[in-house]
């Protein structure tokens, strides 16, 4: 159990979650992620570390409402528990510091940006973040992303704020514009489309890219395999060897493939959402 | 529904033959997830108990590998005197409703005795359930007196070795936490073995007894992710620790075709159905998608529930596919039997070498060769040799891999100095079952590989004893 502390709506199907865990905050990581269950009955579902504060004993999450239990974990409020929630998951990624770091975030998966780029300018990172939506209400934690990187790069669809049009557009900008803006490191966390995008992006420029992996999860301890991703032909566990993994090695096609295993029981468990009527 | 069967009609029709078991009608409860057997009544056993020659040299005791005294709680049964029975055994074997139920008897203890010889063994497995179930219908006695031991201890892992070190050591006095992965406690007991097989309830009851003892129990807490091994020492003050973590780690084939849609850990399979209730879906809110036609790859006990789990979760066609003969064949025999009965099919001397899928990434097939036994191979079993040109494809809609699993190494790869064996296995003092670790043992799974519910309670008891030896002496 862990009491609901704060909760943020961020777009209408984005909320932002402080939990009391004080457990998994003195252990986590940044990039780490955590498995959480909100009912009996429920399903278990991985969620990135957005933020942690371990003299607080708080863990921060970003949930979107698209599927059963996000939405049963959007309908709680401050005060609430959260049934079951367990972590920190997974590992932290791993390169040099001392570079360029460029943290590309879609969609809710800039959250998950916020600690890892923080640590990466408190290593000594140069960092970058670019974070892109549709629209600019649809972009999330903008203000706290601009604080915990030297240059906050934001691109819309329609062009209502920054950059129009592309994350993995403004991030071919970057590489191909003059040499003091180009990475050495690129992390891309987000819808699996883009995290492809930004692999193909960075994919003949030699740029270490690593991409966040979330594939379908029970345990997340490597019990059950149902999160297997092939890397450059190998197979791992996303929840023990990932979730970061060298993108230009990931099989998106295969991933891709997997993560829609259960589309159709997604959608009639999400009949069953708490303003459905049906429980 | 058929009619119900009155005792007698399952009693044996010679004295001298084992009494059967009774079970729900095989079309019945391939639909469900309620346990197949029914149990014994009173008067099954009375006349099972009878039939044990008391031998001079109970040599079935020697087949148990946490040497319970069998003759005399079978004896105690044939006397009318249930309490003295269910005390004798759960001395010896914490977990008794649930070895009587899952324990392979035809390998161990039925294989020795005497009666086996001629007619069929003392059906020792169900007179061990009997007596457990027969102590779980008892009201309960006076609570126990809590933990009198300053020296706290931690277990690792809440399946049988955990559960039972937990209980010993309840047992002496100490305060106990055993720490879980998951959310609900009991290891494989929960998220393995069916309830057709081990029902929820149990288990739980068991669970609820060693809280009675004063054990408390924290789900969600992986021990090497969410607090480090060494910090159960230096901050949480236990002054040692158990690790029961068995063996969850599941292997793959390596063959192609094997991140289909549609293919299956064996853990995965079994998990989704008994500890996040897939068989209610949408009621519960995890799916696990059947199709008509479901392969088994494996042979073994979990290849067994796997492949039974199928049928209950609609499965019209359930194949077991193995390389080897049925000779080999490590399930227990009644799962066996059981499965032939729901209906499954067993392919032996068939190995598959390739998963087959459709445009979409779906399973469709399952290519397989057919084999021939050769000369004995390291494990001394004949080894298969394929039969050139024998390429054939099965096709289905769903693969469920249950080839063995191994350790988890999360543990041991996030604590210094806790030594391994090169396939995974903890390496411990044959003796006490202490680590490479002072203060840290572990056994079950863990240490042996995958194994017996059996074996990994009597490796927990005998690290509680060597934990109060060492504690006692100051060690």
């Amino acid at each position: 159990m862990a009491v609901i502390l704060e909760k943020r709506a961020l777009t209408p199907i984005t909320k932002l979650f402080r939990v009391h865990a004080p457990l998994i905050a003195e252990s986590a990581n940044a990039g780490q992620f955590v498995i959480v269950r909100v009912r009996e009955r429920g399903e278990r579902i991985p969620l990135t570390i957005t933020d942690y504060d371990r003299d607080r004993g708080l863990v921060t999450i970003v949930v979107q409402e698209v599927g059963v239990t996000t939405r049963y974990l959007g309908a709680l409020d401050e005060g609430d528990e959260i049934l079951d929630i367990v972590g920190p998951l997974g590992e932290a990624p791993q390169f040099e510091p001392g570079g360029h770091v460029i943290g590309v975030g879609g969609g809710y998966g800039a959250a998950a940006l916020l600690c890892l780029m923080r640590e990466r300018k408190q290593q000594g990172d140069r960092t970058t973040i670019i974070v892109g939506a549709r629209q600019k209400d649809l972009l999330i934690l903008v203000d706290e992303l601009r604080e915990v990187c030297d240059n906050l790069e934001l691109c819309t669809d329609d062009g209502s704020t920054g950059f129009k049009g592309l994350v993995t557009e403004r991030l071919q900008q970057l590489i191909d514009g003059d040499q003091s803006e180009r990475p050495d490191y690129v992390l891309a966390i987000g819808p699996m489309p883009m995290m492809r995008a930004v692999a193909d992006t960075t994919r003949t420029t030699g740029i270490a890219t690593q991409a966040s992996l979330d594939p379908l999860m029970i345990d997340g301890t490597g019990m059950c395999g149902g999160c297997r991703v092939t890397i450059g032909g190998e197979v791992k566990f996303a929840c023990v060897d990932g979730p970061f993994f060298d993108a230009h090695q990931v099989d998106f096609d295969e991933a891709v493939q997997r993560s829609k295993m259960y589309v159709k029981e997604e959608a009639l468990a999400a009949c069953r959402r708490p303003d459905s009527g049906m429980n | 529904m058929p009619a119900a069967r009155q005792w007698y009609e399952l009693m044996p029709v010679k004295r001298t033959d084992k009494t059967p078991m009774p079970q729900r009608d095989a079309t019945d409860r391939a639909q469900d997830f309620d346990e197949v057997n029914e149990g014994y009544c009173f008067a099954h056993a009375m006349f099972e108990a009878e039939r044990c020659l008391r031998c001079q040299d109970p040599v079935c005791m020697e087949g148990c590998p946490v040497r319970i005294p069998i003759s005399e709680f079978v004896h105690a049964i044939a006397a009318g005197d249930l309490p003295r029975a269910a005390s004798i055994l759960r001395t010896a074997n914490p977990l008794p409703a649930i070895c009587g139920r899952v324990c392979p008897q035809e390998s161990q203890c039925e294989l020795k005795c005497h009666m086996a010889k001629r007619f069929g063994p003392v059906a020792v497995g169900h007179l061990e359930r009997f007596v457990a179930d027969w102590e779980r219908s008892q009201p309960l006695g006076e609570s126990p007196p809590p933990p009198w031991q300053s020296a706290r201890i931690a277990v690792v892992g809440s399946g049988p070795a955990g559960l039972v070190c937990a209980g010993q050591l309840a047992r002496q006095g100490y305060p106990v936490t055993v720490y879980e992965a998951l959310h609900a406690p009991g290891g494989v007991l929960r998220y393995g073995i069916p309830e057709f097989r081990l029902p929820n309830a149990i288990l739980d009851w068991e669970i609820d007894a060693l809280k009675r003892l004063g054990v408390e129990f924290i789900n969600n807490v992986i021990i090497g992710k969410t607090i480090a091994l060494d910090d159960l020492f230096d901050r949480h003050g236990f002054s040692a620790v158990f690790i029961g973590t068995g063996a969850g780690l599941p292997k793959f084939l390596g063959i192609p075709g094997e991140n289909l849609n549609g293919v299956y850990s064996a853990n995965e399979f079994l998990t989704r159905i008994n500890l996040m209730q897939a068989f209610q879906f949408p009621e519960a809110d995890t799916p696990l998608k059947v199709g008509k036609r479901v392969a088994v790859i494996g042979s073994g006990n979990t290849a067994m529930d796997a492949v039974r789990s199928a049928r209950r979760m609609g499965a019209e066609q359930a194949l077991v596919v193995y390389r080897r003969s049925e000779a080999e064949m490590t399930a227990r025999v009644e799962e066996y039997h059981h499965a032939i009965e729901e209906g499954v099919k067993f392919h032996w001397l068939t190995n598959p070498v390739e998963v087959i899928g459709d445009d979409d990434g779906w399973v469709t097939g399952l290519k397989s060769l057919r084999m021939e036994l050769g000369e004995p191979d390291e494990s001394g079993r004949a080894r298969p040799v394929p039969i050139e040109g024998s390429e054939f494809v099965f096709p289905v809609d769903n693969v469920v891999l249950s080839i063995g699993t191994t350790p988890n190494p999360l543990l041991a790869k996030t604590t210094p100095g806790l030594a391994t064996h090169s396939w995974g296995g903890l390496v411990v003092d044959e003796q006490k079952g202490e680590t490479s670790r002072r203060r840290v043992y572990a056994g079950g799974d863990a240490v042996t590989g995958a194994a017996t519910v059996i074996l990994a309670a009597g490796a927990g008891k005998s690290a509680a004893e060597a934990i109060h030896q060492d504690l006692s002496a100051g060690l």
